[in-house]
């Protein structure tokens, strides 16, 4: 296979372009998707090769472009809308929870969605007000929808070809903080990564710390600067929040006894307190120290005079990991 | 007979783009002609500063109004002391008549929460990104007005034309009608929503005619000229707040003009558009089109041309040197407005906080 060093934007394009080529059902659509190549240019020249029909420039309204894709999608075709930003998605909110994670339930399966509703998401790039938020459990919550955060270019390729092959409705989130942060190799040719598995992105055996997106990167750098203090820390990339790679976590605490959950989310009802259950309930006797989990806080993102200090910084990541180890 | 009662498709002016009189001059003293010639002059030249201080990153993402002063002065200034504004994102220049500092305005673009600290008596809204979320607001503030009996108060609501393809402008817009608010929608069409043209945000003809699906009145104002947009604007607010026998309170306006400029400092225009476009548009700059006509009847002069641009250039430096010295937000405030009181969750968060600080500095948290 030839590849490519790409980042993570383009990675989302190539995707696109990749399983466009191969399977005419696909689709883009929403705001300046099409001329302009959407505002992070994940659709970038995508209009010009494959024209008005395919990509599609919608009007100013995501219940609309959420909506029209549902019934899109029931028809056969799949449909890969995109919302501009995540904060963006509460027009549409009504049309995900009510009808895209349901159609297939409501139906007793005669009717199902593959179509895959994409967002960028999360905080860092100095945005303004309502940019920057992680709300991706808000539909980690709810049932028939599958929820992907990828973390390398590779696995944006691969886990976004899954999403558009899925039967199911898939809400892919792209943590844009890291969409041009680095590069990484990208096969040419289409491949898929499997929704739902995790990747031990570094083995370790002191301690295991759970995260995903773009708190991947200041993970492994603090894990990095922890090595000289003799802390061996196995670091666990979850890839899709929904469904959530139980297997690979629990095995991982089996071996360490310890748990740190790195998420920017807000801690409150955010995927660490998920993980510290699932660990409560299969693997209890192993537990050498109480789960920390190093998440965003519960109030509002603020504007970003002050996101740094909201985020987890890779010295909050730091100090978390000591806490669980030095227990 | 009234501005508004009109068919929506004919165009409220009474400016050519020479400013050469071609409609009805609006009744509005000399002073307040002049004020309406300083703040455009004044918005105009916030609005170059704040893109270039974007740009030389001493500020975040800004969305640029140059274009936009006549539909946005023109406006605001036919607002009764008691009325409220319900802006978007782009009303720099409104809000500042409303009584916002612009020293405020920069610090909410450059990122602090005090940027949206209504001074004491000023009745403006902050700014609302979500698109179109801020309409419904705006009516549901005037139908206030009107359950409490406060009949002398309207609000003005201000949004984009890619606002009314969004389920809340007609949301907005029902409710008034049904419930006969005292409500002037302001649908500043400046061709674009981000990339995607009018054309594409809806089949209609015009955005003014959509008030018939409501009850409501609609009419077209040309945005570029402030006498026909301050016409339009005090006519519907003076019917929102004492309409005629048999007429409704809410008005739909659509201002006709054009962003000369990105939609936000983090657009690239070129793509979509071309420069014939925007040169055509320039040509109705309403900032030359007023002066020209303040000029023609001895209102303005090079001497006070002068004066007023010697001033506005002083007071968007003394903005800017405000701004950037007020200091730093402090941290702690991010935990101090969610609730009345820190609930004891966020509470126990920020003393982890607070501790986490001590032990690394500010070094361990700010990324650079
Ligand atoms: C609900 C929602 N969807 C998408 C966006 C992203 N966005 C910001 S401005 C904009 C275009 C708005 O165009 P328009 O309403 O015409 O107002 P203008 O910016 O031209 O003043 C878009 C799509 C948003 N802020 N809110």
């Amino acid at each position: 296979m030839s590849a490519q060093n790409l980042t993570i934007v383009q990675a989302v394009r190539d995707g696109l372009y990749t399983e466009m080529n191969l399977d005419d059902e696909v689709l883009v659509m929403g705001e300046d998707v099409g001329k302009n190549g959407g505002v992070f240019r994940a659709t970038e020249g995508l209009w010009d090769e494959f024209g008005d029909d395919r990509v599609i420039d919608t009007p100013l309204a995501e219940s609309g472009i959420i909506g029209t894709a549902v019934g899109m999608a029931a028809m056969g075709l799949k449909p890969v809308p995109e919302i501009q930003f995540s904060g963006f998605m509460y027009p549409g909110f009504d049309q995900i929870v009510s009808h895209m994670s349901r159609f297939r339930t409501r139906t007793r399966g005669r009717y199902t969605l593959p179509m895959v509703l994409r967002a960028p998401y999360g905080g860092g790039i100095r945005a303004p007000e309502s940019h920057s938020e992680s709300k991706e459990m808000f539909y980690a919550h709810e049932a028939g929808l599958k929820v992907v955060i990828p973390s390398t270019p590779y696995d944006t390729k691969g886990l976004l070809i899954s999403a558009i092959r899925d039967p199911d409705p898939v809400v892919f989130l792209e943590p844009k903080l890291i969409y041009r942060a680095f590069r990484g190799e990208v096969p040419e040719e289409d491949y898929t990564v499997p929704i739902g598995e995790a990747a031990v992105r570094r083995e370790g055996s002191d301690v295991s710390v759970f995260t995903y997106g773009a708190m991947t990167r200041p993970t492994l750098e603090a894990v990095e600067n922890l090595e000289e203090e003799g802390i061996d820390a196995e670091v666990v990339d979850l890839r899709s929040i929904s469904p959530l790679d139980r297997e690979t976590i629990v095995e991982s605490f089996k071996k360490t006894g310890r748990a740190v959950v790195v998420h920017e989310a807000p801690k409150t009802g955010g995927l660490g307190g998920e993980i510290t259950a699932i660990i409560q309930e299969e693997a209890l006797l192993y537990q050498e120290a109480p789960v920390k989990r190093v998440a965003g806080y519960d109030v509002p993102y603020p504007l970003y005079a002050l996101e740094d200090y909201y985020l987890p910084s890779v010295a909050r990541v730091e100090d978390g990991i000591r806490e669980a180890v030095n227990f | 007979m009234s501005v508004l009662q009109r068919d929506p498709q004919d165009q409220v002016r009474v400016l050519d783009e020479d400013g050469t009189v071609v409609g009805e001059v609006p009744d509005i003293d000399d002073e307040t002609l002049v004020d309406m010639y300083r703040n455009m002059r004044l918005a105009r030249h916030f609005d170059t500063r704040a893109v270039s201080l974007q740009r030389q990153g001493r500020m975040g993402t800004y969305p640029p109004l140059s274009g936009q002063e006549g539909a946005q002065i023109g406006s605001a200034i036919a607002l009764e002391e008691d009325d409220w504004m319900v802006p978007s994102y782009r009303e720099h220049g409104a809000a500042l008549l409303r009584g916002l500092p612009l020293k405020q305005t920069l610090l909410y673009w450059m990122g602090h929460e005090k940027g949206n600290e209504m001074p004491e008596g000023v009745n403006l809204f902050p700014p609302a990104v979500p698109i179109a979320s801020q309409i419904p607001h705006a009516t549901g503030a005037g139908w206030s007005f009107k359950l409490r009996g406060e009949e002398d108060k309207a609000v003005l609501c201000y949004f984009g034309d890619g606002a009314t393809s969004e389920g809340d402008f007609h949301e907005g817009l029902n409710f008034a009608g049904v419930f006969d608010t005292p409500n002037v929608f302001f649908c500043n069409n400046n061709q674009w929503a981000i990339s995607v043209p009018r054309e594409r945000q809806t089949a209609s003809e015009t955005i003014a005619q959509k008030a018939a699906a409501y009850g409501i009145d609609g009419v077209q104002v040309d945005g570029m000229d402030p006498l026909a947009v301050y016409a339009v604007t005090k006519a519907a607010l003076e019917k929102a707040r004492n309409p005629g026998e048999g007429e409704g309170r809410p008005t739909l306006i659509e201002a006709v003009q054009y962003r000369f400029g990105a939609h936000t400092t983090a657009d690239d225009p070129t793509v979509y558009r071309d420069d014939e476009e925007v040169e055509k548009w320039k040509a109705k700059d309403p900032i030359p089109r007023l002066e020209a006509f303040l000029r023609e009847t001895g209102r303005l002069d090079d001497e006070k041309v002068e004066e007023i641009e010697a001033e506005i250039k002083q007071r968007v430096a003394d903005a800017i040197e405000a701004a950037e010295s007020d200091p730093r937000p402090e941290p702690s405030d991010m935990f101090d407005y969610a609730y009345d009181e820190r609930t004891p969750e966020i509470q126990a968060q920020y003393e982890e906080f607070e501790a986490l600080r001590e032990k690394v500095g500010d070094e361990g948290f700010l990324r650079e």
